[in-house]
């Protein structure tokens, strides 16, 4: 499946041919294809704005597979940046270009990148968090997320739930823990009155917490404590997928181990999916069955995790990964470092967004974004150095 | 009353007791430092090593709380020898920030207090300052051109309504900018921002923290660490807030620069990945106390302290697949009663029938590696 990079809804070929400007094709293109050179700069279309991020004919919609629990096609998220006397558009921050991946049930999928690549974005617009997507396909259960109406929505809720990275101040100060616990629950009826507080204990203890936390308040726990409770909001309301934004970063070595060995027994309990976001690939390593690796909005490779973490495809891939430090100080790494920091997302490079900072770069680099290729079964990766390899 | 009380609860009475009695405390330590015109032969001490840049020894730091004393860190004992790299690796809350505060003397005072040992900053020549004897003027001096730290945090650490350029310099002319010219002094901040890789430096001396990334801010914290070429640089969690990417680029950087301007660095994390990288020594703390120092080598191949073992077994290492992670069970004491046998017993899996006893003097495995534990009482370690 190729995946539709340049951000530009209909080509020129979309154009009626009684077009009311009178202008000839011809003209329409040159004039199409200037436009679309803007938005590849992430400047302004200031001619056909809607015409430009319209999703639709972005991407070929994917049949649904009941094997996966959530599909994401082409997935667009666009920030606009206002500007000017009266907040006009005057760009967009490509958060999340169009990423693509399948998820089956009951497994956990890693997604790592560095700070400010799209990843919490990307959890957040798969959940519906972040207001419309910009383009694509998120397929929950086999229906698309952004149909639902807000009453779906809302029932569907239960079933997607996010863990959020800060559990200091993800957790409302003012209520006790059982209230931050309970409270989804009773709001969306899942128990009888009578039984709810058997429910909310049951739930502490799977979590590892204990009944009498139920009247402390969150300031009277340790962060590994906090997480705990994070989680068990989460789970209360009984979901199939949870996204774990960072859910360990902001923990302690020993504490983290706990939090992961909970979130991997509650899995096998619940049958649960992950969406495991986060920048340590050694814990991503640990939980997930597949990775993805993001680099600025782009899903750059993507597949089984001992693929890629035995062989990494993409240069991107094998930089992150020759970082990671080793805990044992015979090993010397060769470690390639990467120059430079992240480019702006409002402003990507041209062609693909790596270019300026990969060390195998070509000229092609430069001007023509990569498309996803299947370099072995189930592992996909966006670069030209396998242009000749994989469909 | 029915409320049960809960676990360290305290009376109103009991706490103004407390406060009462910390206050008598904490001013007795307070006149003996505002003392004016201290006579040096009072903190002047030797090195027992003048091979070492720092000894900390047997460092005692409390701190007096309504609610109880807290022993953050209690008898602490190590070396940073000259040129080297000494990590120190622990939970948060275990001391280790403290440690390197009380060598900087930035406890925060008056309820932080150094109440017993010294810390013994090598100036050269033969001559040695005790660092928790020093009045507050002579400090001043020593702060940046002899020791310098870089905080955990970049995006809190530098001052948001303050030009880069502004903040780098104050450095120079506070600590080192007599006779010299702004102008000169400006050159010099451009010259350093150069030095940790900014690409950019003209136009970063004249931006906000804001505009730059948490890289960058990490640059220029260090920047301002290395301003007068210190020779002990504290790194508290320098790379701790970075991605690994930029963190590489962090690492490397702090490593050439120890070089270059012969250095010695405290680098303080709880990674242990980091640690293995950067330090030739590693000092492993727990709970206030070191339960086991040596050679980087030494730890990693042969971790001897349980608490060691745990905290290398809990962090998943890439291309070593386990099915579950060693978790260390249960948490850290409550710092305020502290119990009279080892700190550790109560998480511990490897408990011995001694382990009851008081708490476990340093055991010698080699002449580098020694660790606190009754298993190795007996004179030989375990495998």
């Amino acid at each position: 499946m190729a995946l539709n990079r340049g951000g530009v809804a209909g080509g020129a070929g979309r154009v009626h041919p009684g077009d009311p400007s009178g202008k000839s094709p011809e003209q329409l293109k040159e004039e199409q294809e200037k436009r679309e050179e803007r938005v590849q700069k992430g400047l302004a279309d200031d001619g056909g704005k809607k015409e430009v991020f319209r999703p639709t004919n972005d991407f070929v919609p994917v049949e649904y597979d009941p094997q996966y629990i959530l599909m994401v096609n082409a997935l667009k998220k666009y920030f606009p940046i206002k500007g000017g006397m009266v907040s006009k558009t005057v760009g967009y921050v490509r958060a999340v270009d169009g990423i693509t991946f399948n998820l089956k049930r009951g497994t956990t999928m890693g997604l790592v990148g560095e700070s400010g690549c799209g990843k919490t974005t990307a959890g957040r617009t798969i959940l519906r968090l972040t207001g419309e997507k910009t383009g694509g396909q998120v397929l929950f259960n086999g229906k698309e997320v952004y149909d639902f109406s807000a009453k779906e929505m809302r029932s569907m809720r239960t079933k997607m739930q996010i863990i959020f990275q800060d559990p200091f101040s993800s957790l409302s100060p003012r209520l006790p823990v059982g209230e931050i616990i309970g409270e989804s629950v009773r709001e969306h009826n899942l128990v009888p009155k009578a039984e709810f507080n058997d429910y909310i204990d049951e739930i502490m203890d799977k979590c590892g917490l204990q009944p009498f936390h139920k009247e402390r308040y969150p300031h009277e726990f340790s962060g590994g404590q906090r997480q705990r409770i994070c989680i068990a909001r989460a789970l209360a309301l009984n979901p199939e997928f949870v996204v774990c934004d960072e859910p360990v970063s902001a923990l302690d070595v020993s504490i983290q181990a706990q939090i992961i060995n909970l979130l991997k027994d509650l899995q096998e309990q619940y049958n649960l999916t992950y969406l495991f976001i986060s920048h340590d690939l050694s814990v991503v390593e640990h939980i997930s069955d597949t990775v993805g690796v993001m680099y600025l909005g782009n899903l750059v490779e993507y597949g089984e995790t001992k693929d890629i973490f035995d062989n990494p495809l993409h240069p991107y891939t094998k930089a992150l990964f020759s970082a990671i430090p080793i805990p044992d100080p015979t090993v010397r790494m060769n470690r390639i470092v990467l120059e430079g920091s992240i480019p702006s997302p409002a402003n990507p490079p041209s062609g693909c967004k790596f270019h300026t900072r990969c060390a195998n770069c070509m000229e092609r680099c430069k001007v023509e974004a990569p498309v996803q290729r299947e370099i072995e079964p189930g592992h996909y990766v966006v670069c030209h150095l396998y242009d000749n390899e994989g469909k | 009353m029915a409320k049960k009380k809960a676990e360290g609860y305290l009376s109103a009475k009991e706490s103004r007791r407390i406060s009462r009695e910390n206050r008598r405390i904490t001013n007795e330590f307070e006149k003996k430092r505002k003392r004016k015109n201290v006579p040096e032969s009072e903190y002047l001490t030797e090195m027992h090593d003048p091979g070492n840049a720092v000894e900390f020894d047997n460092l005692h730091t409390y701190f007096f709380t309504d609610a109880g004393t807290v022993k953050s860190v209690d008898g602490v004992t190590f070396e940073v020898p000259i040129g080297k790299t000494v990590g120190v690796v622990g939970e948060s809350g275990c001391g280790k920030s403290v440690t390197s505060l009380s060598l900087m003397q930035l406890l925060q005072r008056p309820q932080g207090q150094v109440v017993e040992g010294e810390i013994r900053l090598n100036m050269g020549d033969g001559k040695a300052y005790d660092v928790t004897k020093m009045p507050n003027e002579k400090l001043q001096e020593l702060r940046g051109n002899y020791v310098s730290m870089i905080f955990q945090e970049p995006m809190t650490a530098l001052n948001p309504v303050f030009r880069i350029g502004d903040q780098v310099s104050e450095v120079i002319a506070l600590h080192n900018g007599e006779g010299k010219s702004k102008e000169e002094i400006a050159e010099r901040s451009i010259a350093l921002l150069k030095m940790v890789g900014i690409a950019n430096s003209e136009g970063v001396y004249k931006m906000f923290p804001h505009e730059l990334s948490g890289g960058m801010r990490q640059r220029v914290m260090i920047a301002m660490a290395l301003a007068c070429s210190p020779r002990i640089i504290i790194a508290d969690e320098p790379t701790t807030a970075l991605d690994v990417t930029i963190q590489a680029q962090v690492l490397d950087l702090l490593r050439n620069l120890k070089d270059k301007i012969n250095s010695s660095i405290m680098f303080i994390t709880h990674d242990l990945g980091v640690i293995a990288e950067m330090a030739d020594y590693v000092v492993v703390m727990y709970a206030g106390r070191i339960v086991e120092k040596g050679l980087a080598e030494e730890i990693f191949a042969h971790p001897a302290h349980p608490y060691t073992i745990g905290l290398m077994a809990s962090k998943p290492v890439v291309g070593k697949q386990v099915d579950k992670l060693y978790a260390i069970p249960g948490k850290v004491p409550n710092p305020i009663n502290m119990p009279n046998y080892c700190y550790f017993k109560d998480r511990c899996e490897m408990c011995v029938a001694q382990c009851g006893g008081d708490y476990p003097h340093e055991v010698s495995l080699s002449a580098t590696h020694k660790v606190s534990c009754y298993r190795y009482y007996d004179g030989k370690g375990e495998e």
